[in-house]
């Protein structure tokens, strides 16, 4: 594999070797390192997006698409034989991109500390190569196929963002000659076997998933990434430090998906946005659940596999997959295994996957039910983790609740299935007496905690609406309206 | 027309220019301090020792264990400080603390080569702590008599009879949250000490002369020995104008007693746990209205949450207390003040500096009462609005309250509210699970730093022999586009395009003893010297046209860099000024400027502090879900008072920038202060990005008009222009209205529902949730005369001082 004084990252068009770095330095830090302080540190934790810078990925065919992401959480490492560009690299004072210059004259930047990291979001939806005029612009979409989501993990103190969303409607096609354009029609950087040393101490990139388990098998103490949009905060916020970091995210074997008869199969280190791009619709609930799932900038790192690894009883998958009635696919050296997702916790942060096993891919079955929702209560829209989140799945037949899948999560140590309002459910007549009675049910499930994101209280009035509501959008003749 | 506020024929002033630093915004080629550190050799890292007590005795510091770690050059405590060992000018921020006063508290600094050793180090320094019982709550502050600084009261009439006179007496109380200012540049310095010992401060400061005093105070130098400066901030809003000073002394200090340069740069969680934010305030209060709702009298206590220190919590209470009746007459008054002190971070000024607080409690009487008088809350407001020859209860004449009936008429018609009102009636008439609700709200904003002394400011023209122009003044640019406004005053008072104007970072060995960049007022008073110094560079250089051109000096023009005499010839601004240099005629000045007819009694609460009044009036539309709580703002409609705007797109940024900060504080941003008996006292648990959250794209209303309101010239100040950066915040208050009437409409008609600050989606949903309880408690709210009576000062409670703003600290220093 690659030694330590190979690692090089292609910035703004320059190969930059990446030096002797300690093997947690972020992109962000090494950037300003170089000079280039154009990204900014506004929290280290992926939260603001003054970090944002673009980088080379893989499209879903043979092209390269330009993708944002936070360098705040990721390590430089993972960018060896990688192309970045930030906003110094996007135009200059006297010759502005098309962004900036719609950034600029629209009064996009006050302070303008966020604004480079704006210019880098608001540039990969620029280059988006699906993105076209919309013929009904919405709320979250402009006249000329804007997806505002594109700028859910930017924060703005100053503007208000009006301007900035100003901008980005006003943005035309991208250029067919301008280079970044071009780049997207030829194929991104391979991942590089990597082998980043310092000290003690390094960050490994295998190119294949036998090496992989056998370092992990190795190496007990080593600490598996996929997005490291969960470690990452753990390495900036809370000093975590590992000797040996082995990165998962572009390992083949990981990042499949298979679509068959009975079942929708995807792999552990696609990204959360890969993953909806390639599902393409074929399953409603999780299309429901990614808008609302952290913001576009960590759904372009964060992977469905690194979700479930954190174990985390607020994450929003789970309680999504469980009503899906999933399972996950555990691998190691010594073979594979599959687990129901409903007996994969076994308490706060734990599960049944050895330190050996890596998740290889989770599977949902099929056919899914006809009614899905996925309700994620949290303060603020776009960006927030949950205070509570739950999955629904149900099938309704004749009239009478055939079958009822619920998960929630934020209601106990461990994500969890409403067992007690499924069985109040499940062979009742899927009327508004039914409801109303389970949603009684659901209100004590799980055993809710006061916290800095919402009281038990409001948990579980939370649990008890969510039945309601559901009731209120998919009851055939009665809608949310009275 | 004064002649501070007249234009010439074709000003630059007014016309609609992005900010000034735009290009370099958006290309990531603006420069921030902390951006500096790459382009400075040897550079040290500070990082702070903090402990997780709300309230302990140090009994122990060992700094040896941190000077093993690799790296680590030094630990700075309070032995090292030669002169005095206190951040601020009031003598009670020691800034090496022996008695930690909140969770996060420095005791001492490491310095080391990198961040992470620095911070490895930080946490090898040994400290041993004595805990001490704590205060984190104001209401447990009240009770235990904890207060600090002074008690004032506004009065005015008879309060007790105004209540006997009012048909309907109301009794409640409210607490209000305070905010964090999350800038999104965290607090920066990085010091260097030059071979003569001169220190030189790179800081993200908005007032760099205190912070100049307070580097010179705690090295023991003179103002001369150290220069402060402020490239620009990424964001300050207050909460860099006292909260940069211990910082930039600690690293100024690490660069005095290593001889390196010395970066100090909070991370986001150190900025959010160390430094200050805007007060949360408690308020008791009775209101009498009359029969007609008209209100009567207003007898209320307002209580501050300051924090450990005194910082500006005096002032920020004056202000509270200036704005309490916001844009209402009342003929009986009584408002009393007092700041708790806590066990919590210094609270401090942010954007609005107690007015917005004051003025929401008497927003928030408004709402709640207004469905108990069986009034509609837009007429009430209505009635209620000053009328000229009318004085504020500080006894200040309210100038020009008819542009407040004119904005509030503009928005109703604008914003279309009759018709909207009634689709709204209708659509929640027609959905059971989802309310909307429109309301609308003034705004009247006093400016003027309330003490006459800040009102001043200076600046420093330098012509060169080639024509172009460089601008120094005291204000610092934090993104409220000050740099651009005071190019634009001395592009129109040269009469030079504005290409041929530069500004020079601020600094105080160009300017010095300046304000703060504060109040709004920093494009008042800079502006005011900006001026003063480029007129008297033109009346120079007037004189020297005059003889070439053959024309009176007073038939001189200036205008797009041509200088033309009244009635034949003309030159160009280049070929004067080389004439000007030949004839040796000085081509630079200082400008000065203060504000005029101010006058001030803190000690009885009366005068004149302000210059004028800023005024506006939104109205919101909203949608509450009732499932959950959770709310859109659909529309918002603007109009509001900036004068003569100095700059039109600056000024917009400014309204719409502040309007979605302050539906920020008043629904989602939320500080969770832990106030358990357990560990973890006094804690902040929302102290990250990820537990705090600030408005984002999806809180941004989805229709936003927003217009200046029209023939609004201000006689007293530069070019006409009033101040923008404070008064929009306070035009939130709309959207906060909007979500109590939501709430409100879920429940049978006539119910008044209590909205806890911040209403985030839970409290909204509790409101809800009160709307529709079927045994309607009829809110919180007591009606019955004469009401209770709030808490009243204790008699030897401390008095308001005159100097009570601040204290200088060359006079602290000679006590
Ligand atoms: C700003 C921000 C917002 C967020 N918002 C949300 C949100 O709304 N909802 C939500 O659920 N989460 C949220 N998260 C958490 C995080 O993004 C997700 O949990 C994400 O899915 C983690 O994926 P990753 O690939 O980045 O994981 P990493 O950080 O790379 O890894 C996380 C953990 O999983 C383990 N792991 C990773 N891949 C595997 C694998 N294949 N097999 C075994 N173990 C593995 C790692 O060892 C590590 O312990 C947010 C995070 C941030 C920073
Ligand atoms: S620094 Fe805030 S997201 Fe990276
Ligand atoms: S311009 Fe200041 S944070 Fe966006």
């Amino acid at each position: 594999m690659a030694r330590s004084d190979a690692v090089a990252v292609t910035v703004n068009g320059r190969v930059r070797p990446v030096g002797d770095v300690p093997p947690h330095t972020t992109v962000l830090h090494w950037l300003r390192e170089i000079g280039l302080t154009g990204a900014k540190e506004g929290c280290a934790e992926g939260e603001c997006g003054a970090c944002s810078v673009m980088v080379a990925r893989p499209d879903d065919g043979d092209g390269t698409r330009w993708t944002a992401i936070n360098s705040c959480l990721v390590p430089v490492g993972s960018l060896d034989g990688q192309e970045v560009v930030t906003a110094e690299g996007l135009g200059t004072v006297d010759d502005l991109h098309p962004v900036q210059h719609e950034m600029a004259v629209r009064g996009g930047s006050q302070c303008g500390y966020c604004t480079p990291g704006f210019v880098c979001s608001m540039a990969a939806e620029y280059y988006r190569p699906d993105r076209s005029p919309a013929p009904e612009p919405d709320r979250e979409r402009g006249p000329n196929g804007f997806d505002l989501h594109a700028l859910s993990g930017n924060l703005c103190r100053c503007t208000g963002y009006r301007p900035i969303r100003d901008a980005a409607y006003a943005l035309g096609p991208a250029d067919a000659s301008d280079p970044l354009t071009r780049r997207t029609t030829e194929p991104a950087p391979l991942a590089v076997a990597t082998w980043q040393t310092y000290g003690d101490r390094a960050y490994v990139r295998p190119t294949d998933l036998q090496t992989a388990l056998g370092l992990l098998a190795d190496h007990p103490d080593a600490v598996p990434v996929a997005g490291c949009t969960d470690w990452g905060v753990e390495v900036s916020l809370r000093g975590a430090r590992a000797d040996l970091v082995v990165a998962l995210d572009r390992l083949p074997e990981l990042r499949e998906l298979h679509v068959s008869d009975d079942a929708v199969d995807i792999g552990a280190a696609l990204t959360l946005s890969e993953v909806g791009r390639g599902l393409a619709g074929r399953v409603p609930l999780l299309d429901e659940l990614f808008p609302q799932f952290a913001s576009l900038l960590i759904r372009n790192g964060a992977t469905i596999g690194g979700n479930l690894g954190t174990g985390s009883p607020i994450g929003d998958l789970p309680p999504a997959l469980l009503a899906l009635d999933a399972e996950v696919v555990l691998i190691s050296a010594a073979g594979e295994r599959t687990v129901a997702l409903a007996h994969y916790f076994t308490g706060y942060r734990e599960s049944v996957r050895r330190p050996d096993e890596l998740i290889r891919s989770v599977r949902i079955p099929l056919p899914l039910s006809e009614i899905t929702a996925f309700h994620k209560i949290a303060k603020r829209r776009f960006d927030d983790i949950s205070s509570v989140a739950v999955g629904l799945a149900l099938d309704v037949q004749d009239g009478v609740v055939r079958r009822a899948r619920i998960g929630l999560g934020g209601v106990a140590a461990t994500p969890i299935r409403a067992r007690a309002t499924e069985s109040a459910l499940e062979g009742r007549p899927w009327t508004a007496e039914t409801v109303r009675a389970a949603a009684e049910v659901m209100r004590t499930e799980g055993t809710p905690i006061d916290d800095q994101r919402a009281s038990a209280a409001y948990r579980q009035a939370m649990l008890r609406t969510a039945l309601l509501r559901l009731y209120a959008d998919h009851a055939a003749d009665e809608g949310r309206t009275a | 027309m004064s002649s501070l506020s007249e234009r010439p024929t074709n000003p630059v002033v007014g016309q609609e220019i992005p900010h000034e630093s735009a290009a370099l915004h958006v290309t990531g080629t603006a420069l921030y301090t902390d951006d500096l550190v790459g382009r400075t050799a040897g550079v040290l890292h500070a990082y702070p020792v903090t402990g997780g007590h709300a309230h302990a005795l140090v009994t122990r510091l060992d700094p040896a264990p941190a000077l093993h770690v690799d790296g680590v050059v030094r630990v700075l405590t309070a032995e090292d400080v030669p002169g005095i060992n206190d951040a601020g000018v009031k003598g009670d921020e020691p800034l090496f603390p022996s008695e930690v006063m909140y969770v996060g508290h420095p005791v001492a600094w490491v310095l080391a080569e990198t961040l992470e050793a620095a911070r490895v180090g930080a946490a090898a320094v040994e400290v041993t702590y004595e805990p001490l019982p704590s205060i984190v709550t104001v209401t447990e502050a009240i009770e235990a008599e904890s207060f600090q600084g002074g008690q004032p009261t506004v009065r005015r009439g008879d309060v007790e009879a105004g209540i006997a006179r009012a048909a309907h007496v109301f009794t409640g109380t409210f607490e209000m949250a305070g905010q964090e200012h999350f800038y999104l540049e965290t607090h920066c310095s990085i010091a260097q000490v030059d071979e003569s010992g001169q220190v030189f401060v790179q800081c993200s400061t908005q007032h760099p002369t205190e912070t100049q005093e307070i580097v010179a105070h705690v090295l023991d130098l003179p103002s001369n020995a150290v220069t402060v400066q402020c490239l620009r901030m990424g964001g300050g809003f207050g909460g860099k104008e006292m909260q940069p000073h211990g910082y930039a002394a600690i690293a100024a200090l690490g660069a005095t007693l290593t001889g390196r340069p010395v970066r100090l740069r909070l991370n986001r969680t150190h900025d959010i746990t160390m430094t200050g934010k805007r007060h949360g305030f408690h308020a008791q209060w009775r209101v009498g209205f009359s029969s007609d709702g008209r209100v009567e009298a207003l007898d209320a206590t307002l209580t501050s949450d300051g924090g450990w220190s005194l910082d500006l919590s005096e002032p920020v209470l004056a202000r509270a207390l200036c704005h309490v009746e916001n844009a209402y007459w009342i003929p009986d008054v009584r408002v009393n003040g007092r700041i708790a002190r806590t066990h919590k971070t210094s609270q401090t000024a942010f954007r609005g500096f107690g007015g917005p607080q004051g003025m929401l409690v008497i927003e928030d009487i408004l709402g709640r009462c207004a469905p108990l008088l069986g009034i509609d809350p837009v007429e009430l407001r209505w009635r209620n609005f000053y009328t000229a020859g009318q004085d504020t209860p500080y006894g200040m004449p309210v100038r020009h309250p008819e542009r407040l009936a004119t904005a509030w008429n503009q928005v109703l018609t604008s914003g279309d509210v009759l018709v909207r009102r009634a689709e709204i009636a209708r659509f929640n008439a027609t959905h059971e699970h989802a309310k909307r609700a429109l309301a609308v709200t003034p705004v009247k904003f006093g400016i003027s730093f309330n003490l006459t002394a800040f009102n001043q400011a200076g600046a420093l023209v330098l012509v060169y022999k080639d024509g172009s122009v460089l601008v120094n003044h005291g204000g610092t640019e934090m993104g409220q586009g000050l740099h651009t406004k005071m190019l634009q005053v001395a592009a129109t008072a040269l009469g030079l395009p504005l290409n041929r104007v530069r500004l020079a970072p601020t600094r105080t060995d160009k300017v010095p003893n300046t304000s703060a960049t504060a109040a709004s007022s920093g494009a008042d008073l800079n502006g005011g010297a900006v001026k003063d110094a480029c007129e008297q560079i033109r009346a120079r250089l007037a004189v020297v046209a005059s003889g070439e051109l053959g024309v009176p000096a007073a038939d001189v023009r200036f205008e797009d860099g041509v200088v033309t005499g009244l009635g034949g010839g003309e030159t160009t601004w280049d070929e004067l000024v080389r004439l000007a240099y030949v004839q040796r005629v000085q081509l630079s000045a200082t400008g000065f400027y203060r504000t005029e007819g101010l006058h001030w009694d803190s000690s009885t609460m009366q005068g004149s502090p302000f210059k004028y009044f800023a005024y506006g009036v939104a109205a919101s539309e909203v949608e509450v879900d009732g499932f959950t709580g959770a709310y859109r703002t659909r529309r918002v409609d603007i109009v509001h008072d900036v004068g003569d705007s100095l700059s039109p797109l600056v000024d917009l940024g400014q309204i719409e920038g502040g309007f979605v900060q302050g539906a920020g504080w008043l629904t989602l941003e939320d500080l969770r202060w832990d106030t358990s008996d357990g560990p973890t006292r006094g804690r902040l648990s929302t102290q990250a990005a990820s537990t705090y959250k600030l408005p984002s794209l999806s809180e941004m209303p989805e229709v936003l008009n927003v217009s200046l309101l029209e023939h609004a010239h201000e006689d007293g100040a530069v070019y006409g222009s009033k101040a923008v950066g404070e008064p929009p915040l306070m035009l939130a208050f709309s959207v906060r209205e909007a979500l109590r009437e939501a709430a409100a409409a879920f429940g049978p008609p006539g119910t008044s529902v209590d909205l806890a600050s911040p209403a985030t989606p839970e409290a909204v949903f509790w409101a809800v949730e009160q709307a529709r309880s079927e045994h309607d408690e009829r809110a919180h709210v007591v009606e019955g005369s004469p009401g209770r009576e709030p808490e009243q000062p204790s008699p030897s409670a401390e008095p308001m001082r005159p100097s009570s703003e601040r204290v200088q600290p060359h006079v602290r220093s000679g006590v």
